[in-house]
């Protein structure tokens, strides 16, 4: 019996881990679809980023009340699976509380994660009431569809019950252990862990037989890895990514100023081959052509996922919905219909697609959809001022800006499909060096005219 | 012009043969744009003042390419760099100072990796080094006491993270600052940037710059400061929107002191 539980339990790990590692290798191949992108530059600056932001969740606590319950929910969830690590050994093994021989540190630690399994189980209902019950404008809007809304609320029932299971296991075990029940009481006599919350639940297992105890114990023992290892797996389907992606996506973010835009590199070139005098006036064609017997000829912008760079993607995998860009976008805020949100969960469902596409067909077979209007539209798109207000906002360092302006560099370079009247604006600065329709000539009027 | 302001450009400096302390680089709205041009001449009056011996380059001067670049015309930006670049090199320009955020931030961060490498400036952080220098003085005059709001334009202060020279500009007058409840890294966007001054916006409820203003008003003030000459624009509309521009005031932060200094 209890071999064939140690087996169940090296099963269900392999399996479990198993299929982890699978989804990792897969989102990191999808990420790899994306354009190179060098942001290794300044490690010192970019781990103390790191630290601040994706560790020290800096940004989070810029909303108090969110933030501060963040912070309790997340410690206490990463601190408490410390515990897995013993319920790992003991599973594998068949012993019970392997790290009790430690005695009085092993009983500390076990009080303190009782406390925490407590504050987190507050700190998760709380969150559910401020998403389902409190009228908060970053939860209702249109992107919130069916399933990311439902995401959202399954992770905190989610908690919920692997919090209560943590403390139901802990009460039952704490009253066999009184009742010094085979297998669970101490050599010593002692009373192994500590019990400050789960000794509450105790009257609810009054007159319980052991049997009856170490049948609840095991159950909630089970559930909760069978739990962890299922949350392990969800992560890749779900919002909540974050946990593990917002550390890289952090350390990747962008250092520069956030009005400062990159150059194309392939623009400059062009530009500069127009601009020098001495340039053969025949060496452009013949080069032009060299490139496209290459391959493609370089595309400006983004249609499609493949068009972004890795970053984007990477960003696209860690956006937690928060919809803290949102609530601060100048456009969103004003009834566009633009929503950075949206904009990083477009990018992810179409990168999922594209993913699922590989999947199927071993390399991508054109679906006959893109970015680009059928997930995007240019209504978004233009909407945009640029204002940098969601990459100031966002608690992972997501830059949905980069996106906007790099679909829109493919719609005005490779389409020019811009707004008209934005079209006569670009005409004014071609013909005469001002978005308006004034001549150059004119430019010093102001210091003579009244 | 009937006051007596001096502006003499590159090219009379190069005819010369000297080299100016700071080029002042005016931009396509502080050259035509008629608000705009109020800013540019009561920043003009300030260096007078100071006697700062600067330059412009007039009939030269080029769009910057910014809204080009914001709109995603990456090509026709370039196009626009370039021939900046060539200007400006000829004259071999070290330092650049302008009264828009826009050809501020283009200029100092995206020409440097197109071979234009300058030291620029607002013109709000150079009226404070002018300050701080002793050049220039600045005393409360009619600002004194008043309620004054500040907005940030979104390319000078979270693109660059110049909070604190504007404001310190405005302490200088003794003013009694009142910050909006979206300010500095949080400010609301105008709703002029991105190349959005030069089309209609997207259908939505509220045009950007009625609501920006609206946050404004909130907190009661006689001037709304700006330190973009687009800004100016939309929040001098909103004001206008709201019917309040007999009580509320847009004005530059040079146009404030350049007042204040009866200039
Ligand atoms: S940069 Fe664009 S998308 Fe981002 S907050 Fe500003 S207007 Fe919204
Ligand atoms: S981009 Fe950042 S701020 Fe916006 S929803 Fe995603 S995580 Fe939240």
């Amino acid at each position: 019996m209890q071999i064939l539980a140690q087996v169940a339990f090296i099963l269900a790990l392999a399996i479990g881990i198993g299929i982890f590692i699978r989804n990792i290798r897969r989102m990191i191949r999808n990420i790899n679809l994306g354009r190179e992108i060098d942001r290794t530059d300044n490690s010192s600056k970019r781990w103390k980023k790191m630290v601040k932001i994706a560790l020290g969740q800096y940004k989070m606590v810029r909303r108090p009340v969110s933030g501060i319950i963040h912070v309790i929910v997340y410690l206490g969830f990463i601190i408490i699976n410390i515990e897995v690590l013993e319920i790992i050994i003991d599973g594998i093994f068949g012993t019970h509380r392997v790290f009790s021989v430690a005695g009085a540190p092993y009983s500390f630690l076990i009080g303190a994660f009782e406390i925490l399994a407590f504050l987190v189980l507050v700190g998760v209902i709380i969150f559910w009431i401020r998403r389902n019950v409190l009228n908060i404008y970053r939860f209702k809007a249109r992107e919130l569809t069916e399933w990311p809304k439902n995401d959202a609320n399954y992770i905190l029932y989610f908690e919920m019950v692997l919090m209560s299971l943590f403390l139901i296991m802990n009460a039952a075990d704490y009253q066999l252990q009184l009742n010094l029940a085979p297998h669970y009481a101490m050599a010593s006599g002692e009373i192994a862990g500590a019990f400050p919350v789960s000794s509450f639940l105790l009257p609810l297992l009054d007159g319980f037989s052991d049997s009856t105890l170490i049948i609840i114990e095991r159950t909630a023992w089970w559930l909760h890895i069978l739990g962890i290892l299922f949350f392990l797996n969800y992560l890749y389907y779900s919002k909540h990514l974050h946990i593990l992606l917002a550390f890289p996506n952090v350390y990747f973010s962008k250092l520069k100023p956030k009005a400062e835009f990159d150059n194309i590199d392939a623009v400059t070139k062009e530009v500069q081959l127009m601009m020098d005098p001495n340039a053969d006036p025949f060496a452009a064609p013949a080069e032009a052509e060299g490139a496209e017997e290459e391959g493609e000829p370089e595309k400006f912008g983004a249609s499609d996922v493949f068009d972004l760079n890795r970053v984007q993607l990477l960003n696209a995998y860690t956006c937690t919905e928060c919809g803290r860009c949102t609530d601060q976008c100048p456009a969103n805020n004003t009834g566009k219909l633009l929503s950075p949100r949206k904009i990083m969960m477009d990018t992810r469902d179409r990168l999922e697609a594209v993913g699922e596409n590989i999947n199927k067909n071993g390399k991508f077979v054109d679906d006959g959809k893109q970015l680009l209007d059928d997930h995007i539209t240019r209504e978004e798109l233009w909407a945009c001022t640029t204002c940098q207000m969601c990459i100031e906002a966002c608690p992972v360092g997501i830059d949905p800006l980069s996106i906007i302006v790099e679909m829109r560099r493919y719609l005005m370079m490779e389409q020019s499909a811009g707004p008209a009247d934005l079209n006569n604006a670009m005409g004014n600065i071609e013909n005469n060096g001002a978005p308006w329709p004034y001549n150059q000539m004119d430019r010093l009027n102001w210091a003579t005219e009244n | 012009m009937a006051e007596n302001i001096k502006v003499p450009t590159m090219a009379e400096f190069m005819a010369e043969g000297k080299q100016p302390e700071v080029l002042f680089w005016v931009g396509c709205s502080g050259s035509f744009d008629d608000r705009a041009k109020k800013i540019t001449k009561a920043f003009v009056r300030l260096l007078n003042k100071a006697k700062v011996d600067f330059a412009v380059l007039g009939t030269e001067e080029s769009c910057t390419g910014d809204p080009a670049k914001r709109a995603g015309n990456e090509f026709l930006y370039q196009m626009q760099a370039a021939g900046n670049i060539e200007v400006l090199n000829g004259y071999e320009i070290k330092k650049i100072v302008t009264t828009c955020p826009h050809c501020f931030n283009i200029i100092k961060n995206e020409y440097p990796g197109l071979g234009g490498n300058y030291e620029v400036m607002h013109h709000t952080t150079f009226l404070k080094s002018l300050l701080e220098e002793g050049r220039l003085t600045v005393e409360g005059g009619k600002f004194k006491g008043k309620r004054i709001t500040f907005h940030d334009p979104c390319y000078l202060g979270r693109g660059n993270g110049i909070y604190e020279a504007p404001r310190d500009l405005l302490r200088k007058l003794e003013v009694e600052l009142v910050e909006m409840k979206r300010c500095k890294k949080d400010a609301m966007c105008c709703g002029a940037g991105g190349a959005q001054m030069f089309k209609e916006p997207e259908p939505g409820k509220e045009d950007v710059n009625v609501a920006r203003t609206e946050q404004a008003i909130d907190v009661k003030p006689e001037v709304i400061a700006a330190g973009c000459p687009f800004c100016n624009t939309m929040m001098t509309d909103g004001v206008k929107a709201k019917n309040r521009e007999d009580n509320i005031a847009v004005m530059d932060i040079a146009e404030m002191i350049a007042t204040a200094e009866d200039l």
